[in-house]
């Protein structure tokens, strides 16, 4: 069927109801699967990765599937995709897949086509030099990052998100080319703790976050809000009702409670956040999904706040790059960074990485205590000797 | 096996749906693109075409000439809207603040999902982005796609919209990025009269569905995360388009305890396939891996010299519950001690695989940080068979929903819900028996909430007997 060109397509605003399809659905999986998947769905024997970012699956009838897989900017033009339909229809019979991480995965059954497509990928370059179709994601490396929408597409952001992991994809990129390090490290990003990515059980998390409590637009305020759902939206009760000097309704901040989560700004515009200099980025390491070994475990913050340095975050990739390095120096093979961390003890992964440790790090959330050390089993770094000389324990 | 769709669906052939010809399409040169400026002067998103990781900004710009060069008429919003939005956002970038303002209500008739409004507060300098609102689209269940499908989209969107999206959103929708309000409801009638699809959740509502590979191309795959994805996302229509909740709801359906698509983290309820019986063994593969004639984990590690591979060390050494070993040249699993952790299997795929008797480990209640912290998802079910037409989870889902919409405040999710009022008042409306399962050790404070009923003789008493007991 075509496509209408009609200003107002297929739908009729007089009769709005006339004609409209409704709860569809998504479409059918299976017609998308190339046939050498639908042929071996579920009779998968094991699979190998021949390089990075090339793997074969082989079936227990003996056929093979060879994926070819590319990183991709998850922000993505039609210009984009219509190469990537015209890759697919030259090397894959017109299949394509994407992966939850934001990875283009192409597939072919055919050895020879594979060696075309991957040289074809790889040929491929943007005017100004970037690959468009880097291949590598597989394995013990570093695969693509998922992100969230930033400064491109939302109101509630803290930082940017395509920008610092195009940013620090570049400087990452041997790893996602690689499969050198002990285990695969888990790198992602969201612009403000709603973590609309859920980055929260990421070896490395990158989050956008605010440092200055609500400013109240108190001219405003009872035009565009519910006051009491804009006070209710406080988790720490910061927020409680007041009246202008000319008595309209407003509310006042007791910024010295605030956490800075903009719980309130989700729900009230009229209590905005963002700040040039407030702004920034905090960094967590340390989690995990998998229940490989040890179990799924959350991210730890490691670094309180770095500013946003548009457009390449100097100081995040810096800091980023120290995690991965230690870890890389460090850990044993299959152990991820989370479980490294806890083997050598977080006093160690401090000394390691060299990130200062400060007084931010210490949890004074609910539920706090449980992270307090409440034993005498610790390793002595030079954290541990400042302590001691404070409390005039030694010279 | 059933891999039939519930209702007979259209073919999408991009010979007959096409807008645009190959001329239009190609309609730049290499040459063109190279010496193009967008209209806003944008140095620092410029830096960002530099380096070797495929640059947005270098995929927008061609995008913006693209537009600039179709003749008018084939385009129904403004051209200019890729070079707008680059503007807006290096203006973000000097100012370190968005521009965009909170979403209006918009949407399609019907539906209280799957449109989000998105308004910048720098319309006089940008017009031509002044209404960006988003559309998701659900995706077809593990993202595979033709390209009938996405040349078609891409043509729609082209003509109706920016030309800019995700693929894909982080819940899983592949999503448009950016058109009028005008627009919501013919982008919607062409997506479902032509492409045969639908749009996804926003708001209050079920959440589109997503999952990993499962079956399709992935050996570890103990349930069919497809097929149960694509039956719950179409059983669940209405709770997906029409919010009823108290606030949104996630499922993701994870095939092995890997965790691809990370439902532990990130889903209301995630669906975990598991097995029940013994890890399957082949006695010649494991001699093959400890004589180096097989790379260990599907040569995941091949990038570093790690030294011969040894089961004792790699495998035997790390299994978290230490049920392995060798024993007379062979290896051993005392499976009743096996925590199903994966390693064994991943490190070994071709000796080792999961067992038969398959099913799913339901777990409930994860969430990002806002607003009480980060939350991951607590085991409730260790095991349930996974078969369609799925009635044993479908019954259990509304259950949690009927209790999570009559207890929930707004903007609760369920996961704050359940540690509001307590995992045993959760397990008693789901008439779950408690297990050890569901928590990592008891409890360490005596504070136990009893009930009158658990007491001999009630909790009625008269201080009169007492006093004749006790004086005063």
């Amino acid at each position: 069927m075509k496509l209408s060109t009609e200003k107002a397509g297929r739908f009729i605003l007089e009769k709005p109801q006339e004609n409209r399809l409704t709860d569809l659905g998504p479409r059918h999986y299976w017609e998308y699967f190339p046939p050498v998947i639908k042929e071996n769905y579920g009779k998968w024997a094991y699979h190998d990765m021949l390089e990075p970012g090339v793997m074969v699956h082989v079936s227990e009838t003996g056929a093979k599937v060879f994926t070819v897989r590319c990183g991709a900017a998850r922000f993505m033009t039609v210009e984009h995709v219509r190469e990537i339909c015209d890759i697919a229809d030259k090397h894959c019979g017109g299949y394509v897949r994407f992966t939850t991480r934001n990875n283009i995965e192409f597939l072919t059954d055919n050895l020879e086509s594979l060696e075309a497509l991957k040289a074809d990928l790889l040929s491929r370059k943007h005017v100004s030099g970037s690959f468009k179709f880097p291949i590598g994601g597989t394995g013990a490396g570093i695969t693509n990052i998922v992100h969230t929408q930033g400064y491109i597409h939302c109101h509630t952001p803290a930082t940017d998100a395509s920008s610092m992991v195009k940013a620090v994809s570049d400087e990452l990129f041997e790893y996602f080319t690689g499969m050198q390090l002990p285990a695969k490290v888990r790198v992602s990003m969201a612009c403000c703790l709603n973590m609309c990515g859920a980055v929260h059980c990421s070896d490395i998390a990158l989050l956008g976050y605010h440092r200055k409590p609500p400013i109240v637009d108190h001219e405003y305020i009872s035009k565009l809000c519910e006051i009491p759902l804009a006070i209710a939206a406080c988790p720490v009760g910061a927020i409680s009702p007041d009246k202008t000097a000319d008595g309209k309704r407003t509310v006042k901040i007791k910024n010295e409670r605030c956490m800075f989560c903009g719980n309130c700004y989700t729900m009230c515009q009229a209590l905005p956040l963002s700040d040039k200099e407030g702004d920034g980025v905090t960094i967590l390491a340390g989690g995990k999904i998998s229940n490989r070994i040890s179990e799924p475990k959350f991210s730890k913050v490691v670094v309180p706040w770095l500013p946003n340095n548009f457009p390449r975050f100097p100081e995040v990739i810096s800091d980023v790059k120290k995690i991965v390095e230690a870890y890389a120096n460090g850990a044993n093979k299959y152990e991820r960074l989370g479980d490294w961390a806890e083997r050598i003890g977080w006093e160690k992964f401090f000394e390691k990485t060299g990130l200062p440790f400060t007084e931010h790090l210490i949890d004074d959330y609910r539920l706090a205590y449980d992270t307090w050390r409440t034993s005498t089993q610790f390793k002595f770094t030079d954290a541990a000797w400042a302590v001691s000389k404070a409390a005039g324990g030694i010279d | 096996m059933a891999f039939e769709p519930k209702r007979p669906v259209k073919e999408i052939n991009y010979a007959e749906s096409r807008i645009y010809t190959d001329a239009e399409l190609n309609n730049y040169t290499e040459e063109e693109l190279k010496n193009f400026k967008v209209k806003h002067e944008i140095p620092m998103l410029e830096e960002l075409e530099k380096g070797p990781w495929p640059s947005f900004v270098a995929d927008a710009k061609r995008n913006a000439l693209h537009r600039k060069k179709l003749a008018d008429g084939r385009l129904l919003l403004d051209k200019e809207g890729s070079e707008d939005l680059l503007g807006l956002l290096e203006q973000s970038f000097e100012e370190g603040e968005t521009h965009w303002k909170h979403g209006g209500i918009v949407g399609v008739m019907g539906y209280g999902g799957g449109v989000i409004g998105r308004y910048t507060d720098m319309a006089e300098k940008y017009p031509s982005i002044a209404h960006f609102h988003t559309m998701r689209v659900n995706q077809p269940a593990s993202k595979f796609y033709d390209t009938n499908f996405l040349r078609t989209i891409c043509d729609l969107w082209s003509y109706r919209g920016s030309g800019l999206m995700n693929l894909h959103g982080s819940t899983g929708d592949l999503v448009l990025l950016g058109t009028v309000t005008e627009q919501l409801e013919p982008i919607f009638f062409e997506l479902t009269h032509v492409m045969d699809t639908d749009i996804g959740g926003s708001g209050s509502n079920l959440r589109t569905p997503s999952c990993c590979i499962g079956k399709a191309r992935c050996e570890f795959a103990c349930v069919d995360t497809q097929e149960l994805s694509y039956e719950l996302t179409n059983h669940y229509q209405d709770e997906l388009h029409r919010p009823a909740f108290p606030y949104k709801f996630k499922f993701k359906f994870d095939g092995c305890p890997n965790g691809c698509v990370a439902s532990i983290a990130r889903s209301d309820l995630s669906f975990i396939g598991t097995w029940r019986d013994d890890i399957r063994i082949d006695q010649e593969a494991v001699k093959a891996y400890i004589a180096g004639e097989i790379k260990p984990n599907a040569g995941a590690h091949g990038g570093r010299d790690w030294g011969k591979f040894d089961i004792q060390k790699e495998v035997i050494g790390l299994c978290p519950t230490g049920c392995m070993a060798m024993e007379d040249g062979k290896l051993v699993i005392d499976n009743a001690n096996c925590t199903r952790c994966m390693h064994c299997i991943n490190t070994m795929p071709r000796a080792l695989k999961p067992g038969t008797d398959t099913g799913i480990s339901l777990l409930c209640g994860a969430k990002a940080p806002i607003l009480d912290g980060a939350q991951m998802a607590t085991l409730l079910v260790p095991f349930m068979k996974a078969e369609p037409p799925y009635d044993n989870i479908k019954e259990l889902i509304e259950k949690i929903w009927e209790w999570w919409m009559d207890e929930g405040k707004n903007r609760e999710r369920i996961g704050e819900l359940i540690q509001r009022v307590g995992l045993p008042k959760f397990i008693e409306v789901l008439e779950l028996p408690p297990a050890p399962q569901m928590v990592k050790a008891p409890r360490s404070n005596p504070y136990i909430f009893w009930k009158e009923e658990d007491v001999i003789g009630g909790w009625d008493r008269d201080i009169n007997d007492y006093r004749k007991r006790h004086k005063r």
